[in-house]
């Protein structure tokens, strides 16, 4: 069963096409880089796939569910890490991941166990608008996998991060996890490195879409042009 | 824990299936979650109630010196009681949702495998305790300030004409606070759209409450009212709970 | 699609309301207490009634585009409701005038319906400003219909309250609609049925005018695009924010589907 099976997916913002003509079918475990300039419906693909966004044209299906129709059955396999870390400011980590995990219906173990996997334990009682960013990413992150999701939606995940924190989180959301992955990002180089499939979307439209083997780096920049 | 709640909201009668996959906390401990967090948060913050109890406070005094009176009592009471209790609720009703479209908090809980409709029933009940909260304020400092009559044995009918109201307030509040947290005049929108829509609760609670602020024979609220209360608390409830999910999706 | 029937319409408008005119002046019977003036009740009430059941209509409509998704429900939703608030503001106009006349005061809060529709105005007079306030066209067209159905529930039921309170306080002054002699209920009726024409007439100008607008723009982009635009998204950008509903692109391209020459 593919983990993502998208036919001519389409999104408009009123007239203007967000979203147009996205087919692509992933399997699981693997992971779907995507590359575009801003506002090339990056976050928009990513919004729709974690049942945020309707599509307006077109089929998706997620871990084998239709979406809109299915969206509710799919939702609790799913884990988003956006731009926005998700979390109250005012809430303390460890009171912001026991919310989500009371919403996902996990144990409150489960959330002493992902705060020791981003070894943010010790600072878990302080309210999140203490953090550094790069802290609050980690909890951001925590948040997005502690329903062990099969699939991961990750927008820029290693933004804020230092490269310790990087290899501390790689199991959780990089390589390690060995889940099924749709990244967004910017960076061409280590993104192609993690792809099995690259999607290169430009004005809402899929301008590449091919194996990560067989693209280069110099057709990645091409999109940015 | 693992009890089946598909959510109505992405999906059109008829084409809802069966189980959602994996763990799918029921209604019930969804709303107490939220209600945990949403207490949590304005207790940290202590942004809404002291606002609202403090507001109405300020206008009883407003009223003082604008209407040039020491007491009142009547219709003139029942009226200053509840338009103060209606502005200071619009204080509460603005706030109520800010802190969800400003931290992420809709689509946090949007990812969650859970009814929708939680949210609303979660939000109307916080705001519905920060109204008991903020009449357990302002009753007595009417009854200091402003009214003539002593509430005494009118006071527990007084409360629960108070209450009866506020589930209205509650209900039409959390409605127009989910649709003007998402516009660009939000913190114009909500009082525009929740006043017009309160008129007949301030009618019932005022025309209800006057008998027992009355000054000679003081009496109890007329049946009519409190039934004029009861339907519109029903109607709008069963209408934000209809409509609710509409404004959280996309 | 949309123009279909409206000469139809307007001819038998303007004939419905001519009729009704001469009926007012020279078939109805002048009522003892307020005389001539009394008259303005063949305009005043049905002006009423027609924006209530406009309102309410807006909200039924506004059920559909919820569960369709269809824009077009929106586009109708948002005329019924934009052309019921004009007949609002005509009925307090017209109320006023009346009051002016029989009473002395430009305002009376004796009678309520000029009470509710004061109340009805307040709250209708801010779904223009909502829809301005949400640049998604697709939420704005959401969020509109919400706010229509909480509105047109409220309608009648602040119908409701606001008579309740009035009824125990003054009897009515500007008259009661029961209880017509029948030279009265004829010229009343027919006043109603002319009210009615006119409302639906108007709306459906205002739906063709908006449509072929909308047809116009998908013409104009498609053609932009074919002849090799950069950016026709561009176009989208210098459009100005707007509070009315547009037919989105994918409804106006399956009614021009298939038409010749398109």
């Amino acid at each position: 069963m593919a983990a993502l099976q998208l036919e001519g997916l389409a999104r408009h913002y009123g007239e203007r096409e967000a979203l147009s003509g996205v087919s692509l079918t992933l399997k699981e475990g693997q992971t779907l880089v995507v590359f575009g300039p801003n506002g090339a419906g990056k976050s928009t693909l990513l919004r729709v796939l974690a049942t945020l966004l309707r599509p307006h044209a077109g089929s998706v299906s997620v871990l084998g569910r239709r979406l809109p129709q299915e969206s509710w059955a799919v939702r609790g396999r799913i884990g988003l890490l956006g731009h926005e870390p998700l979390l109250y400011r005012e809430l303390t980590a460890r009171e912001n991941l026991r919310f989500h995990a009371r919403l996902h219906g996990v144990a409150a173990a489960r959330v002493e166990e992902v705060l020791e996997l981003v070894r943010m334990r010790g600072r878990a009682a302080e309210p999140i608008r203490t953090l550094s960013r790069g802290m609050v990413q980690r909890v951001a992150i925590a948040r997005a996998v502690l329903h062990d999701p099969q699939l991961l939606l990750l927008d820029e995940p290693r933004a804020n991060l230092d490269p310790a924190a990087i290899e501390l989180v790689d199991p959780l959301i990089g390589a390690g996890s060995r889940r099924t992955r749709v990244i967004c990002s910017h960076d061409p180089g280590g993104g192609l490195a993690e792809a099995d499939l690259v999607l290169g979307l430009r004005a809402g439209r899929p301008a590449l879409l091919r194996a990560a083997a067989e693209v280069t780096g110099t057709e990645i920049a091409e999109l940015y042009r | 824990m693992s009890t089946v709640v598909p959510d109505r909201s992405s999906v059109s009668a008829g084409e809802r299936t069966g189980a959602s996959d994996g763990r799918a906390p029921g209604t019930f401990a969804v709303v107490r979650a939220l209600l945990r967090k949403e207490l949590l948060v304005e207790l940290r913050t202590l942004e809404s109630v002291p606002a609202m109890s403090l507001f109405s406070v300020t206008t009883f005094v407003v009223f003082h010196f604008a209407l040039n009176r020491n007491s009142v009592d009547g219709d003139l009471a029942a009226g200053i009681l509840w338009v103060t209790l209606l502005l200071a609720a619009i204080l509460g009703v603005n706030r109520l949702f800010v802190a969800d479209a400003e931290e992420g908090g809709f689509d946090g809980f949007l990812l969650a495998p859970v009814d929708r409709s939680a949210m609303l029933l979660a939000k109307a009940l916080a705001l519905l305790a920060y109204l008991l909260v903020l009449e357990l304020v302002a009753v007595p400092a009417f009854g200091l300030l402003l009214l003539g009559p002593s509430l005494g044995q009118a006071l527990p009918v007084l409360l629960g004409v108070l209450a009866l109201g506020d589930l209205g307030i509650a209900a039409i509040g959390t409605l127009v606070a989910a649709l003007a947290v998402r516009t660009r005049a939000r913190d114009l929108l909500g009082p525009l759209l929740a006043l017009p829509l309160l008129v007949p609760i301030a009618i019932g609670g005022a025309r209800a409450s006057s008998p027992l602020l009355a000054l000679t024979h003081p009496g109890a609220p007329a049946a009519r009212w409190l039934l004029t209360l009861g339907l519109y608390d029903l109607v709008f409830g069963l209408i934000a709970y209809a409509l609710f999910d509409f404004l959280l999706e996309d | 699609m949309y123009g279909k029937g409206l000469r139809a319409l307007s001819i038998s408008t303007v004939a419905v309301m001519a009729i009704a005119l001469g009926l007012v002046f020279f078939y109805a019977p002048l009522e003892a207490e307020q005389g001539f003036l009394q008259k303005i009740f063949y305009v005043h009430v049905p002006l009423a009634i027609i924006a209530l059941c406009g309102f309410v209509a807006g909200g039924i409509m506004a059920i559909q585009h919820l569960r369709t998704r269809d824009s077009r429900w929106d586009m109708r939703s948002y005329v019924a409701i934009h052309m019921s608030l004009i007949f609002a503001v005509a009925t307090l106009i017209t109320g006023s005038i009346w009051a002016k006349g029989s009473w002395g005061h430009w305002w009376v809060w004796s009678e309520p319906t000029l009470a509710s529709f004061l109340i009805v105005f307040l709250l209708y007079g801010t779904y223009q400003p909502l829809r301005f306030s949400i640049e998604d066209p697709e939420r704005q067209a959401r969020y509109a219909s919400v706010f229509a159905v909480t509105a047109g529930a409220f309608v009648p039921m602040n119908f409701i309250a606001v008579r309740l309170s009035t009824a125990y306080l003054h009897p009515r002054v500007l008259g009661s609609t029961s209880n017509l002699p029948p030279r009265m209920a004829v010229t009343f009726l027919v006043s109603l049925l002319g009210m009615a024409l006119l409302y639906t007439t108007l709306c459906k100008y205002e739906l063709t005018a908006k449509h072929t607008r909308a047809q116009l723009r998908a013409l104009r982009r498609r053609a932009e695009t074919r002849s090799g635009a950069e950016d026709a998204s561009g176009a989208y950008a210098r459009r100005p924010r707007s509070a009315a509903p547009s037919v989105a692109a994918p409804t106006i391209a399956a009614h021009t589907a298939g038409r010749p020459g398109v």
